[in-house]
């Protein structure tokens, strides 16, 4: 079998928080990312949920080398990306784009679209100059917007409209591989659902990959093929869509499906509901053993207190895998 | 059951360089004591600046509130000077926003933002405040509530700041409480808590809610009743489960059509309102929906559609709604 197209393993970034001293090191360390590893094939979506501060962010920027990888591995198509310089970067950077959750912090409001999109066309010598605008209108198109508008400034178009632009800019350089962190958040629904779709549409026409970051979960079952689970910067679960959705195992996950709303009245006031007690811990300060296990419900049915001591390892088995004590 | 608050015929237009936007166009609810009133519409669909009006918040200039009538019990609010407004907010109608991060004042500690509203509103001594500010903390889940009230806000997590928000909310058993997107910026597991939370707090004091919210699925599980706004409008009105049920307006039901949920097909095309709200300074005259609407024929871009009554206890502003009511029964 070939290689998947992007393969992560033991991806860990620390950030050192504070001061460093002349004789002493102070500084603590936030595990941001805690030994992240995942496969994602052409063509498929991988979800990645988890609440604020889970690391899921941060993995996919230490992927596309915003934040370096503190250690771990990185691979496009085999080829290692952790240890790349900034100019052997360039080329990959073409096959890797991502997209933002703000489209109005985005966008360079001083850039007409014409210029946003052709930039990167630019920068990586694709096409004759006088083609660029042409195919700046054609992704315009390719997003469902008018080519008409590309002369306009952002600040002309809604924030659904924005989205599609920093869609088309991603889309520019034909990469492989679409990293999406929350690209429909900050939408409203009705707009929210015309985002979703227009992913949809162009994974299947130019055959992407996306990794599709996102707190929210209905709109992860609705476009992903693989959902991983992080808390605190670890995998706490991953399965495929269907069989995480329909029979969760790490308890996090369950409490964590239980917690969205379900939009019909009569599922939601009947649903048992599992509330989880307390916030997510500091990242700074993590529990010991199992980082969920202060919040678990089923902690105290595992013998020896072995949740409070040991950290689970993410267990293999049957195409899905867990990191919990329980049986 | 009375009426703890009665919003009658209320318009709020700004005016802007770019014409006169009229924000709120003629809306009427009502809301009974111990009631949730669910209020859903997408951004600048007026919802923030109806809540903004019933607590005399809309900055004028340039906000032009005109009303018949903004009833808490037989007193009309819309009458009130800001002196005597100042009495009422945080009294009888408080207000809990979106961002607890930018609604707490942060150079004060929890503790003296919580006592002044008691000081103010109850005349109460520094040393009774202070008590009955711990009390408060308590009833939210906040534990080692003493403590907490010489916290500073950066000091909370954006959940437990929201708790705080909450607690100075209902420090004065407010009769209507108004909370504005209360959990948008959380994560689902805090939002899980601080429903549970104004649930369980409603039960006890009776509060009438008026929740402002986009997720569906927050308004499913806690309102009594929904209004659906667009472009100022109140489109649709009906009890929580028939509204859920069978949406007599073509927008609500293109608003539940474009929800996804965590039961039912996945992976297909979700359904989706085509086109973009329109602006606010220049309305279709009709129907502000008509452009965006599948059903909309010549007459809805005449004349904005008369709100009728389709089915008993259900309002929708639409020319078809008799016949998407049928449609409905028989569906």
């Amino acid at each position: 079998m070939s290689a998947p197209l992007l393969r992560v393993r033991e991806l860990t970034k620390h950030f050192p928080i504070g001061k460093r001293g002349m004789f002493s090191d102070q500084r603590k360390i936030l595990r941001a990312v805690d030994g992240v590893s995942f496969d994602l094939e052409r063509g498929q979506t991988l979800g990645v949920v988890g609440e604020s501060g889970c690391g899921k962010s941060t993995t996919a920027r230490a992927i596309i080398g915003l934040h370096p990888a503190t250690s771990g591995s990185v691979q496009l198509d085999g080829v290692e990306l952790t240890s790349l310089s900034r100019s052997e970067w360039l080329p990959y950077r073409r096959r890797i784009q991502m997209i933002f959750q703000d489209p109005y912090a985005s966008l360079d409001p001083r850039q007409t679209v014409s210029s946003i999109l052709t930039e990167p066309l630019t920068i990586h010598k694709l096409a004759k100059p006088k083609e660029r605008k042409l195919r700046a209108m054609a992704l315009l198109d390719a997003v469902g917007l008018n080519p008409r508008h590309i002369d306009r400034y952002p600040h002309e178009f809604s924030g659904g409209q924005r989205q599609r632009i920093g869609i088309a800019r991603a889309l520019a350089l034909e990469p492989e591989l679409l990293l999406l962190d929350e690209p429909v958040s900050a939408l409203d629904v009705s707009i929210q659902a015309q985002i979703v779709n227009l992913l949809g549409e162009l994974q299947e026409r130019f055959n992407l990959a996306y990794l599709f970051i996102a707190h929210d979960l209905a709109v992860v079952r609705h476009l992903c093929d693989e959902v991983c689970v992080m808390y605190l910067g670890r995998v706490v679960e991953q399965a495929p869509r269907d069989e995480l959705f329909e029979s969760p195992q790490h308890p996090y996950t369950k409490a964590l499906l239980s917690a969205v709303p379900h939009p019909n009245p009569h599922i939601e006031r009947t649903r048992e509901r599992i509330v989880l007690t307390g916030d997510v811990p500091s990242p700074l300060d993590p529990p010991s053993g199992c980082t969920f296990h202060p919040r678990c419900a089923h902690a105290s049915e595992v013998p020896d207190d072995r949740c409070a001591r040991e950290c689970p390892a993410l267990v293999t088995s049957e195409g899905r895998s867990a990191a919990c004590h329980l049986p | 059951m009375a009426k703890a608050l009665d919003v009658r015929d209320l318009s709020v237009r700004f005016d802007t360089q770019h014409g006169n936007v009229q924000a709120v166009d003629h809306v009427s609810f009502s809301i009974e004591e111990g009631e949730t009133l669910g209020l859903v519409g997408e951004s600048g669909s007026g919802k923030s600046v109806s809540s903004l009006a019933i607590m005399g918040l809309v900055p004028s200039p340039p906000g032009v509130v005109e009303a018949g009538g903004i009833m808490l019990g037989d007193r009309d609010l819309n009458t009130f000077n800001a002196e005597a407004l100042r009495r009422v907010r945080g009294k009888e109608v408080a207000m809990v926003f979106q961002d607890p991060m930018t609604s707490l004042n942060p150079l004060l500690t929890v503790g003296r933002q919580l006592t002044e509203v008691l000081e103010i509103h109850e005349g109460l001594s520094q040393a009774e405040a202070f008590k009955r500010a711990a009390h408060g903390l308590g009833d939210v889940g906040i534990p080692a509530p003493e403590e907490r009230l010489n916290s500073y806000p950066h000091e909370l997590s954006g959940g437990m700041r929201q708790r705080v928000m909450i607690a100075m909310a209902l420090l004065c058993n407010p009769k209507v409480l108004i909370a504005d997107e209360p959990t948008t910026a959380l994560d689902v597991t805090i939002q899980a808590q601080i429903l549970e939370l104004m649930k369980g707090l409603q039960e006890r004091h009776g509060t009438a809610i008026l929740l402002i919210t986009h997720d569906l699925g927050v308004v499913a599980g806690m309102s009594d009743r929904v209004n659906v706004m667009y472009a100022g409008r109140l489109v649709e009105s009906a009890s929580t489960a028939p509204l859920f049920d069978a949406p007599c307006h073509p927008y609500t039901i293109g608003l539940l059509g474009s929800v996804p949920d965590l039961t039912g097909p996945a992976g297909d095309d979700l359904y989706s309102i085509p086109g973009q709200p329109p602006d606010l300074a220049e309305l279709p005259a009709g129907c502000a929906f008509a452009p965006r609407c599948s059903r909309a024929a010549d007459a809805c871009s005449e004349a904005v559609p008369a709100t009728i009554e389709p089915t008993p206890g259900r309002l929708s502003a639409c020319l078809e709604a008799e016949a998407l009511a049928k449609e409905g029964g028989a569906g």
